[in-house]
């Protein structure tokens, strides 16, 4: 008995989970694990971002030549793609709501509202780029412009990529109706959405609004 | 920097025996047989900061070995403390003892950083002479400014006289290194370097690249030559009397790539073309273009 | 237009002998392999229980399988350039430049990303969930995912030995030498490729640990309470979710220079050279420690298990592991103090950098405490574990002194740099990992691995390293810089061929443990362990089953204190009263599935045609990839429940066969 005890490893603890008295409660729920996990993921995707803010200030004043940011920057056009991206968060939230509520129309009224108004905010900064590049500014004329093009772009890319997630999203709601996996995703692609506007609002900072201040411009 | 001795102490016998093997080894340990001041002065700091922490380094190897000998399981004598997990006062000890080493260390590194400043001219009665270095695809140009002068492959320096170095590179990065002089520093293209260095004794000095630069890097070292003033005007006035000149066109020919150049003189320099270099108006050097399919997998034709 | 885009038939190295001889070698095992698979009839077996598994510890040991195999390659990489520089005097030896540059970058790119990487990543896999005491990380799919990833990369490394090139432009591609100007070839589109798509499997795993670690933890398993590894892999992980992102967003960079005409880092238009250096290398310094965290837990481990001791200082380990997770962002300009960055700056950073040899030296003084007092047993691990402080203690003496910058003006690039990173990674991360595969193989396979080999092995590679390695100390300090494909100085051949016979005997320790795995599976049954703790250990993966269940812990243990395992042997010794009841419930554990490795095979497709500029077939392994998961979020089932009277009679089972009390009127 006493050689057998030794090597027992549940022979005083033996409680299952949550057991009473002894500290932390054991494994947390999956949706604490699946939204901290994607939190995690999230400041791993702002560091990326921080690298492209880096280079982009570094290479700000790389022009070669070319345009400088006070020069091709529109303020007022990336007013209008910034209060389309901040609306569409709104109207993500909302969906967020509907959500919990479980309410397939307007989760899906609200997702739509998501999906256009992210898709305006994509086409909105296509266009800019388009008349940048047809100008012969595009993103090998200088330093500078790689890194506009990078730094913005790569924002870009984050909300198609959400606007792909997001329509998945709606048909799986349609197919599945409000599963909880299904729940955990909406809320995972509610905090992706919403960091890509705090992404977005620096990038209006850094990008456009000191980009067109002369004061900076000029350090 | 000056040319006084350097102010650091002086190793202690430990680290010269310890070194004694490879300081026995001569003229080979180039590191360690400097001839000139900063690289003597690099070397001081060098052994200084393995002395300091060889003194710590030393103990803890002979501990690991005592200790876990000791402690054996068969060893019948070692009295055993199974639950000896924690001791306030040992913490206490292995925090400071790393700590204050680091702070002796920290101490080195501040003062041995700004004294041996590449960038930091050496004080000399003499004026120093300057030498224009450009890193190309494979292989060294140097330029002398004021004697209107340029060599491939062969640096000829005066002795006893600092050189203050100015460096850039056509194309990719390199670094600048004579082993027995001292400091090595980077090149790199569209933007210039300094460095200064000075040689104490003549004679002929190894000079590489030490950073790798492309299928023809291992071939890209050179002679230093340390001689006195006057065979280095005798030299200058040599080079000038014959030879082809440097120019922007014979500059772009030489940035071509080649491999293991043998050396060889310009008998003149455009004025300004190290400028024209740094700022880019001379573009930076072509890569490569031969090979069966350049751009799947491009090859030189070795030259040897 | 051409459909296979840069793809021609110019692209096998049909007048490369030694690349067309090993790919041919390469190609013959690999169909060897899959040939006895499929007249074996294993390939369902495979399929269903390996390749599609997102069980923690099967994917930690295909990730182990991957990094020795890789190790391999790697190592024939090192054998062939010792020889080529043995043999270069004068002369160009057998290896062309071109040839040459692509065998020592895919040396470091192999050895950093793709054996340590993996190596570190699978060990953490595997212990790490046993130690918390729970029964898989917080995304076994991801975690699959990852691992399926990072094989990828390695599978494009490997294409690259038959189809272009590889890059010749070292382990981290510095422009403009890794430009398309300079570098026009595919060579360093593989590397970019390869390590983009493992590089997103290790962030999945980072993301997937540190959850693990924060959120999953047995009852009363306190942060104060966890076994050192978990520490240090929790720091190890952290690290990687701030480290990588970032050579991530460099490596994008260099991509869009090479492929969209950007210029971030060419030298015209204004593009930053210095930018390059300062990025990889915010990435690269932290890569160091996430490789050798991981081993100090080991370390701490197993001087704790073979000493009968606790390890000395656990809090004061804690605080130093935390202190070089930190201090390890700080010291990246060390890599480039010849760049001219001015005295003030190479001070600080040196200065920083010296700082962190303050909570290493703490560890190694932690660690001899933790001899001290105690029962040492000389065991494999227990080897390893030794000649690493030593040779640890070393190779951070010399990489101080490189962090002493008139120091570094002297050494940096040369060889003695490549002798003490050798001395660091090899004395500190492989050797750690090796104690690790010693120490955690009998939990993994239920037997242990051959003493006598694996003490040949341990010291044909500890003589084979001081003879490799110490000889390149003192060629550095002959001026000897790093890459040389040919040397003129007569002076440097008798140590390199010294180095060449270290790197021999290393060779006849590769063997060894080679042998020591053979044998050691011909002979499990003598080498069998029943109890599931063969070594007296002290943390929870020894107090299941060796190998653990599917679902690692019956029930979940509950901690009490630190050591929780040794607690609750001692607790046992003390009290005799017999095992209390307890109530079976039912598991329900994650199903396999494929999503992994069909997400692996597309991100194969896209990299190959992303290197070889065919667009149709790279669009084609996106959708793909993304197909896999929408395939995946619309399964009904994610989970298979086990019935708890399956889980009773299991563990009922298990005990009597571990000699262990059944738990008194236990109830399904």
């Amino acid at each position: 008995m006493t050689t057998a005890a030794v090597a027992d490893p549940n022979h005083v603890t033996a409680h299952g989970h949550g057991a009473p008295g002894h500290g932390d409660g054991g494994p947390a729920s999956k949706r604490i694990v699946v939204s901290y996990g994607f939190w995690i993921f999230l400041l791993s995707d702002i560091v990326m971002f921080s690298a492209f803010f880096a280079s982009y200030a570094v290479l700000q004043g790389a022009t070669s030549g070319g345009p400088s940011g006070a020069t091709i920057f529109d303020r007022s056009y990336v007013a209008i793609e910034t209060a389309c991206l901040l609306l569409s968060s709104f109207a993500c939230g909302m969906a967020g709501l509907a959500a919990k509520a479980r309410n397939t129309l307007m989760f899906q009224l609200a997702m739509a509202a998501t999906f256009v108004l992210g898709a305006a905010f994509v086409g909105l900064e296509l266009k800019e780029f388009a008349g940048l590049v047809a100008k012969g500014d595009g993103p090998s004329r200088s330093a500078f412009l790689s890194g506009f093009f990078a730094l913005v772009g790569c924002h870009g890319v984050h909300v198609t990529a959400g606007l792909i997630w997001l329509t998945t999203m709606m048909a799986q709601v349609w197919a599945k109706g409000f599963r909880e996996d299904i729940q955990r995703r909406i809320l995972c692609f509610g905090l992706f959405w919403h960091a890509l506007d705090i992404i977005w609002v620096a990038v209006f900072t850094v990008v456009y609004l000191l980009g067109t201040t002369p004061m900076v411009t000029t350090l | 920097m000056s040319d006084r001795q350097p102010f650091w102490i002086k190793p202690p016998r430990l680290v010269a025996a310890t070194l004694a093997p490879l300081v026995l080894c001569g003229c080979s340990t180039a590191v360690l047989n400097p001839a000139g001041p900063i690289g003597a002065a690099d070397r001081t700091i060098l052994l200084d900061s393995m002395a300091i922490m060889l003194a710590i380094v030393i103990p803890t190897i002979l501990c690991g070995w005592g200790f876990a000998w000791w402690f054996r399981a068969s060893n019948t004598r070692a009295k055993r403390l199974p639950t000896f997990a924690y001791s306030g006062s040992i913490e206490l000890v292995v925090w400071s003892i790393p700590l204050l080493t680091i702070l002796l260390l920290g101490g080195v590194i501040w003062v041995g950083s700004h004294e041996l400043d590449p960038a930091e001219p050496i004080a000399s009665p003499n004026k120093a002479v300057e030498v224009q270095v450009v890193s190309l695809d494979w292989k060294w140009l140097f330029i002398y400014p004021n004697e209107g002068v340029a060599s491939v492959n062969r640096l000829v320096i005066p002795v006893g006289t600092p050189v203050h170095f100015t460096l850039t590179s056509a194309s990719v990065m390199n670094s600048f290194f004579i082993p027995r002089l001292g400091s090595m520093i980077y090149t790199m293209n569209g933007m210039s370097d300094q460095l200064n260095l000075k040689a104490d004794k003549p004679g002929i000095y190894a000079g590489l690249s030490s950073h790798f630069s492309g299928d023809g890097f291992s071939g890209m070292h050179f002679a230093v030559d340390a001689v006195t003033p006057a065979d280095f005007a005798a030299w200058s006035a040599r080079v000038k009397s014959s030879g082809p000149a440097l120019t922007t066109a014979s500059y772009n020919a030489l940035a071509k790539q080649s491999l293991d150049v043998a050396p060889f003189t310009y008998a003149s320099a455009t004025p300004g073309l190290f400028e024209n270099i740094v700022n880019q108006s001379i573009a930076p050097g072509p890569g490569p273009k031969s090979g069966p399919v350049p751009d799947v997998s491009p090859r030189q034709e070795a030259a040897r | 237009m051409n459909l296979l885009g840069k793809l021609t038939r110019q692209a096998l190295p049909l007048d490369q002998p030694i690349q067309m001889v090993t790919s041919i070698i390469l190609g013959l095992v690999i169909a060897g392999v899959i040939a006895l698979v499929l007249i074996k009839g294993w390939a369902p077996y495979l399929w269903r229980e390996w390749i599609t598994s997102v069980d923690h510890k099967r994917i930690g040991v295909m990730y182990c399988l991957l990094g020795f195999v890789m190790l391999l390659r790697g190592f024939s990489d090192a054998l062939l350039m010792r020889g080529q520089q043995a043999l270069a005097l004068h002369s160009n030896g057998f290896l062309q430049p071109e040839h040459y540059n692509q065998i020592f970058s895919a040396h470091g790119t192999i050895m950093i990303f793709f054996v340590a990487m993996p190596l570190v990543i699978g060990m953490m896999n595997f212990v790490v969930p046993l130690q918390l005491g729970v029964r898989d990380v917080a995304f076994p799919t991801l975690n699959s995912v990852g691992f399926w990833l990072t094989a990828t990369g390695a599978l494009l490394v490997n294409i690259s030995l038959v189809l272009g090139e590889f890059a010749r432009t070292g382990w981290l591609p510095y422009p403009p030498l890794s430009e398309l100007q300079y570098s026009p070839g595919v060579g360093v589109d593989y590397y970019l490729w390869a390590l983009q798509i493992s590089g997103i499997g290790t962030l999945l795993t980072g993301i997937n640990l540190v959850t693990t670690i924060l959120k999953m933890r047995a009852p009363g398993m306190q942060y104060l309470r966890m076994p050192m590894f978990c520490w240090t892999s929790l720091a190890s992980n952290l690290l990687i979710i701030a480290a990588f992102p970032v050579l991530t967003a460099t490596l994008a960079m260099l991509i869009l220079d090479r492929y969209l005409g950007f210029h971030f880092f060419t030298n015209d238009h204004g593009g930053n050279v210095m930018m390059f250096m300062n990025l990889i290398w915010v990435w690269g310094h932290p890569e160091v420690y996430i490789l050798v965290l991981p081993a100090f837990g080991v370390f701490s481990e197993i001087f704790s298990t073979f000493s009968s001791k606790p390890l000395f200082g656990y809090r004061s380990m804690v605080a130093a592991t935390m202190v070089i997770c930190i201090i390890s962002f700080a010291v990246w300009l060390h890599h480039f103090f010849t760049m001219g960055a001015g005295a003030d700056v190479n001070a600080f950073f040196g200065i920083a950098t010296t700082i962190i040899a303050v909570p290493t030296g703490v560890k190694v003084f932690n660690w001899l405490f933790t001899m001290y007092g105690g029962t040492v047993r000389f065991t494999t691990p227990m080897l390893w574990s030794t000649a690493f402080i030593t040779t640890f203690v070393l190779g951070g003496m010399t990489g101080v002194l490189l962090a002493v910058p008139p120091a570094d003006f002297l050494l940096h690039n040369s060889l003695f740099l490549v002798a003490h990173f050798h001395n660091v990674i090899i004395g500190g991360v492989v050797f750690g990992l090796f104690a690790g595969y010693t120490y955690w193989f009998p939990k993994a396979f239920g037997f242990k691995l051959h003493e006598g080999w694996g003490k040949a092995a341990f010291w044909f590679w500890l003589v084979g390293f001081y003879l490799a390695f110490m000889p390149l100390y003192v060629l550095g300090l002959m001026g000897m810089t790093r890459r040389m494909q040919h040397y003129d100085n007569p002076a440097w051949q008798p140590w390199l061929l010294v180095a060449g016979a270290g790197a021999l005997l290393i060779l006849v320790g590769v063997l060894c443990q080679a042998a020591q795995l053979v044998i050691s599976i011909r002979r499990r049954e003598s080498l069998r362990d029943v109890t599931g703790d063969p070594w007296d250990g002290r943390s929870l993966e020894w107090s299941t089953a060796s190998p653990p269940p599917h679902y690692n812990f019956a029930i979940l243990p509950n901690v009490e204190g630190e050591d929780a395992y040794w607690g609750i042997k001692q607790a046992a010794k003390e009290t005799s009263h017999p095992a209390d009841a307890v109530e079976y419930e039912h598991i329900e554990m994650p199903r396999n599935s494929p999503t992994g490795v069909v997400c692996a095979f597309f991100a194969t497709v896209m990299g190959f045609a992303l290197i070889w500029h065919i667009w149709w077939m790279a669009i084609l392994g996106l959708l793909g990839a993304w197909a896999t998961f929408v395939v995946f979020a619309w399964r009904d089932h994610g989970e298979d429940e086990i019935p708890a009277e399956r889980v009773a009679r299991e563990d009922r089972e298990d005990r009597w066969r571990r000699g262990l009390p059944a738990y008194e009127g236990a109830s399904a």
